[in-house]
């Protein structure tokens, strides 16, 4: 099948979903490929590099004939009409927002699917285009930043005088947040990076900024299970607005990246915040696009509000545009590797997952034809048209995220796994202790039955007492429990006093052996637990 | 001192006991815990001494001021690598005492015998509660010292092998039950005794000479366990509910450990008491597991440098190396750095339950960094670099991916999901289970030969 590059239409798009090493890589899965002329000059590719890589470079018309269209940006309705029909188009298509697009597409049933639609999976990271988009604008929103602040990010002390570091906030720990947060950090800024989700407070430390914390808690989760944070309640907006107004009056920089997939961003900087900034502060709205995060945000534009400069611009991603493309066109060479593999029963989930163990067979796997499984739910979740048929919105899919109710959902499994079993277990014994038991309290004095019944108790004890005990105090633990098993010196003290000389020795010996028991095993722990620190 | 007081100290002792397994549960309260047992113990031997019944108090001062002597010097002589031998060894010494209080009360029994010539079912239980008392003692007293000497090394470590041993376990129970039953209606006999003592004995020896070296940590909280029943048993003979409470105490918690470990290792309790780990399956070494890449202590104090994240899964090796010094030395040179260091510790890593938690607390890691396998095991796709230190079987990726693999299904620590993995180990040689480990050939380990107190020192000057 032949694969077609065309050049992106849209004013400002310097992005190419193609470079030469992803069309060999394309070429070598058994498509053959044509680019528009003139299609990567913006990204730097030239038509040279294309055609050294075996790629053919043809007019605009021939191009949007091709099999499959990949592309960067949502197509116009005129290139659209340029298509053939019951092609395939991948590019990003932002479906909740066009439904006449859809409906051009599905008119001429053409196959597509959407580049922001990827789930976030493990499986499908290599495909997420959204993250490499992010990571990238994160990078680009630090420069940019930097490009209209009129300091230094880094402290310095000079012979002229000391300069402090640049504080920046960063609101929103995605992708591009935590870009951001390892930029600026490696600017020198001292960065401090605010989340709704607390779970990620550690891949914010772990880039090196701080985790502003706010004194309230969300009663519910706050990621929406998809790997996106969801939309607050009212009384959480209102603790998170407090603490950005005391920020916003701290900071020099701020860089807010709250998006809520399908909705208008929130509006998180309002301007009397930015009033209270100092003159001079910079502020980079990455959700612009949506509407932005920043009440003086003009989407595009980069504006003075109260002496602050606040930068809307919508085109981050593309002001990098040579490995924003690079990147884009690897997820795309990715994207196409699970569509061309050849269907087998069942056989793709699992090839998919040994993907990076049988490079070989992988050759053999692909045959340069695009399969559109609906069994698999990266795809089926990527594509919003099908033939003539519109395929979005697609079933809802709930994908790892957050760490919190994955483990919820793992101990419910086990729960459910080990019941039956456990239950049987359970009963059985109950009902043979119950039959041991009546049986020995039908024969045995009641002298008996009470010391039988302090045992049971006692192991019922034991039971919960030990059930909790953290792994790293096994050792611990045992030495403790060993030390008090030499109780069993209380019997050979009472035997001691017998008139029976070799009573007296057993007794003696057992004394000596036990508290070797006692003493070893207490001394030994304590020397143990003194050496656990924290 | 009246029986009314001693029975009230006695159920504060127990109380104490609780409380201080309680307190163990936590590192904030072991400290405490570990106090309230000693003072539990001291309340329960004071009172003892005091019961009007015990004389002879000189001879008891001198045992125990000897058995005090000898244990206090195990104690401080140990080293951390050594515990789980000195745990092995003194649970034997509950063992013998349980056997030896065992017999003592069958001799006192025995004169009553013959002045009361009585049968009725108090005695019989009496008799019974002797008969099982010695007979668990026993198996934990020569059990534990095979532990022991496997553990010490002063006896192979690999499963004893021998035909038909399911059936000689069986035949031992099944002959030492009908001595108890010839015991009990005899109204004790000295042969049926003798007999089943002996049996014991031989029964323990094989019980832990046939579980092999890797199932270790099970066999310890196992033999645990049954210092804790004989106990126990010892406290039924007597009528002491403190002997009962203690020994059941220590006999379930025990138990519980045991149990965890087998989770931990997926395998079935009984087929680890039975020895089942790794004796009815083919160990294929042939196969072509292509070729494993050497790496020297220059390159990993490289890689370790450009690295964000650092994970370290220490394991037996570490122990044996006495390694654990060395390597918190090179995490602290790494955190110096700003490098996230974490340990991931598997439930089963050296030959004791929570080993590896005491050997690193030894060399002072602060044990918030210290994790779990289930802690840790999604965060190695996000980490830079592994080091395996002398772990072997608790990162073999066959368990999760082979399903042949004699230890398929048990969970592993899945370093090879991190970007790199480097390998401290002596030689390519396999772990205890003797399964080869294809994560030594996967693309993205290196393998560091050498002593790994040695390369860990190394790397650490590299850095």
């Amino acid at each position: 099948m032949i694969i077609g590059i065309p050049k992106e239409s849209l004013k400002g798009e310097n992005r190419v979903a193609g470079s030469p090493s992803s069309i060999s890589a394309l070429i070598k899965l058994g498509f053959s490929v044509q680019v528009q002329k003139g299609a990567g000059t913006q990204a730097s590719f030239t038509d040279e590099q294309f055609t050294n890589n075996n790629a053919e470079i043809v007019t605009k018309q021939k191009c949007w004939q091709s099999d499959i269209i990949f592309k960067v940006n949502a197509p116009t309705l005129d290139e659209v009409a340029l298509m053939n029909d019951g092609a395939t188009l991948i590019s990003f298509i932002a479906p909740a927002q066009s439904p006449e697009l859809l409906e051009a597409l599905r008119a001429k049933s053409i196959t597509t699917l959407a580049m922001e639609m990827v789930p976030r999976m493990t499986r499908s990271q290599s495909i997420d285009a959204l993250s490499s988009m992010a990571n990238i604008a994160g990078y680009r929103a630090v420069i940019e930043a930097s490009h209209h602040f009129g300091r230094f990010f880094t402290g310095q002390i000079t012979a002229a005088g000391k300069m402090p570091p640049a504080k920046i906030m960063i609101i929103g720990a995605g992708v591009a947040g935590l870009a951001a947060i390892g930029t600026a950090g490696s600017l020198g800024a001292i960065v401090r990076a605010f989340d709704t989700r607390p779970e990620v407070k550690e891949q914010i430390e772990s880039m090196g900024a701080e985790f502003l914390e706010m004194d309230y808690e969300e009663p519910e989760d706050t990621g929406s299970g998809d790997g996106y944070a969801k939309e607050m309640s009212k009384a959480f907006i209102d603790a998170e607005m407090a603490l950005f107004a005391e920020q916003a009056k701290d900071v020099d920089i701020i860089i807010t990246t709250a998006m809520i997939p399908g909705k208008p961003a929130p509006k998180l900087i309002t301007e009397k915040m930015v009033e209270s900034m100092k003159a001079g502060s910079v502020i980079v709205d990455l959700a612009a696009a949506g509407g932005g995060n920043c009440e003086c945000t003009v989407a595009g534009e980069v504006t003075d509000a109260h002496g602050v400069t606040v930068i809307g611009y919508t085109d981050l991603v593309s002001r990098l545009p040579n490995q924003a493309s690079q990147l884009y066109s690897n997820n795309l060479v990715n994207l196409a590797k699970l569509l061309s593999k050849r269907k087998e029963g069942s056989k793709v989930e699992e090839s998919n997952s040994k993907e990076s163990n049988s490079k070989e067979s992988k050759a053999e796997e692909n045959n340069g034809i695009f399969t559109i499984d609906f069994d698999d739910i990266v795809i089926r979740n990527m594509t919003v048209v099908k033939e003539n048929e519109i395929t979005f919105p697609p079933p809802p899919i709930q994908v790892s995220a957050a760490p919190a109710p994955a483990q919820k959902a793992k101990v419910e499994t086990i729960v459910v796994e080990e019941e039956p079993e456990t239950l049987l277990k359970q009963h059985g014994i109950k009902v043979a202790g119950i039959a041991l038991f009546g049986w020995v309290a039908s024969v045995a004095p009641a002298d008996f039955l009470t010391h039988f019944t302090v045992f049971v108790l006692a192991c019922v004890i034991g039971y919960y007492v030990v059930w909790n005990v953290s792994h790293s105090l096994h050792t611990p633990l045992m030495s403790v429990t060993n030390a008090i098993s030499g109780i069993i010196v209380v019997g050979a003290l009472l035997q001691i006093g017998s008139d029976n000389t070799i009573v007296q020795i057993f007794a003696a010996l057992a004394t000596l052996v036990a508290t070797i028991n006692i003493v070893g095993g207490f001394k030994v722990t304590s020397r143990m637990l003194k050496m656990f620190s924290k | 001192m009246s029986t009314g007081f001693i029975s009230a100290a006695y159920i504060v002792a127990a109380l104490l006991f609780i409380f201080s397994l309680a307190g163990l549960s936590k590192q904030e309260t072991a400290k405490k815990g570990n106090t309230l047992g000693m003072i539990g113990m001291a309340i329960a031997l004071l009172t003892t001494i005091l019961d009007p019944r015990v004389s002879n108090v000189l001879v008891i001062i001198i045992a125990m001021v000897i058995g005090s002597g000898i244990g206090l010097r195990l104690a401080n002589k140990v080293e951390m690598t050594q515990m789980p031998e000195l745990v092995a060894i003194l649970h034997s010494f509950v063992g013998l005492a349980a056997v030896l209080v065992g017999f003592n009360s069958y001799f006192d029994a025995g004169h009553s015998l013959d002045t009361i010539d009585v049968l009725d079912a108090a005695m019989k239980i009496h008799l019974a509660e002797i008969f099982i008392g010695i007979f668990i003692g026993a198996i934990t007293f020569t059990g534990s010292i095979v532990a022991f000497g496997k553990l010490r090394g002063t006896i192979s470590s690999s499963a004893l092998m021998l035909p038909n041993r399911h059936k000689m376990n069986l035949a031992a129970g099944v002959l030492s039950f009908l001595m108890l039953l010839t015991f009990v209606n005899n109204g004790g006999s000295d042969t049926a005794l003798f007999l089943m003592t002996i049996i014991a004995l031989v029964f323990g020896w094989h019980l832990v000479a046939s579980i092999g070296g890797a199932d270790m940590p099970v066999v310890v909280s196992m033999l645990n366990s049954y210092s804790g029943w004989a106990a126990a048993a010892a406290g039924f003979m007597l009528s002491n509910d403190l002997l009962i409470i203690t020994g059941a105490l220590v006999g379930s918690s025990g138990a519980i450990l045991s149990y965890i470990m087998c989770k931990a290792m997926n395998r079935s309790f009984i087929s680890v008491i039975a020895g089942g780990f790794g004796t009815d399956v083919v160990i294929d070494n042939d196969k072509d597991y292509g070729e494993h890449t050497e790496v020297q202590a220059n390159a990993v104090a490289e890689l370790l440098r450009n690295a964000k994240s650092v994970v370290i899964a220490p394991g037996y090796g570490m122990a044996v190396a006495q390694a654990q010094y060395p390597v918190y030395e090179l995490t602290q040179k790494l955190m110096n750095k700003g490098i996230k260091v974490r340990f991931a510790i598997h439930p089963v890593a050296g030959r004791l339950p929570g080993h590896m938690n005491v050997l690193l607390a030894e060399a002072k890691v602060p044990y918030d960094i210290v994790l779990g396998m289930d802690e840790i095991n999604d965060d190695f796709p996000e980490t830079d670099v592994v080091l395996v230190i002398g772990a072997n079987d608790t990162v073999n990726p066959a368990a999760a991916e082979d399903p042949t693999s004699p230890i398929a299904g048990m969970p592993v620590l899945e370093v090879w999901n991190a970007k790199e993995v480097v390998v401290f180990k002596r030689s390519m040689n396999t772990g205890y289970a003797g399964v080869q480990n294809p994560l030594f050939f996967k693309d993205n380990t290196q393998m560091l030969f050498g002593d790994a107190k040695d390369t860990t020192e190394q790397i650490s000057k590299a850095l």
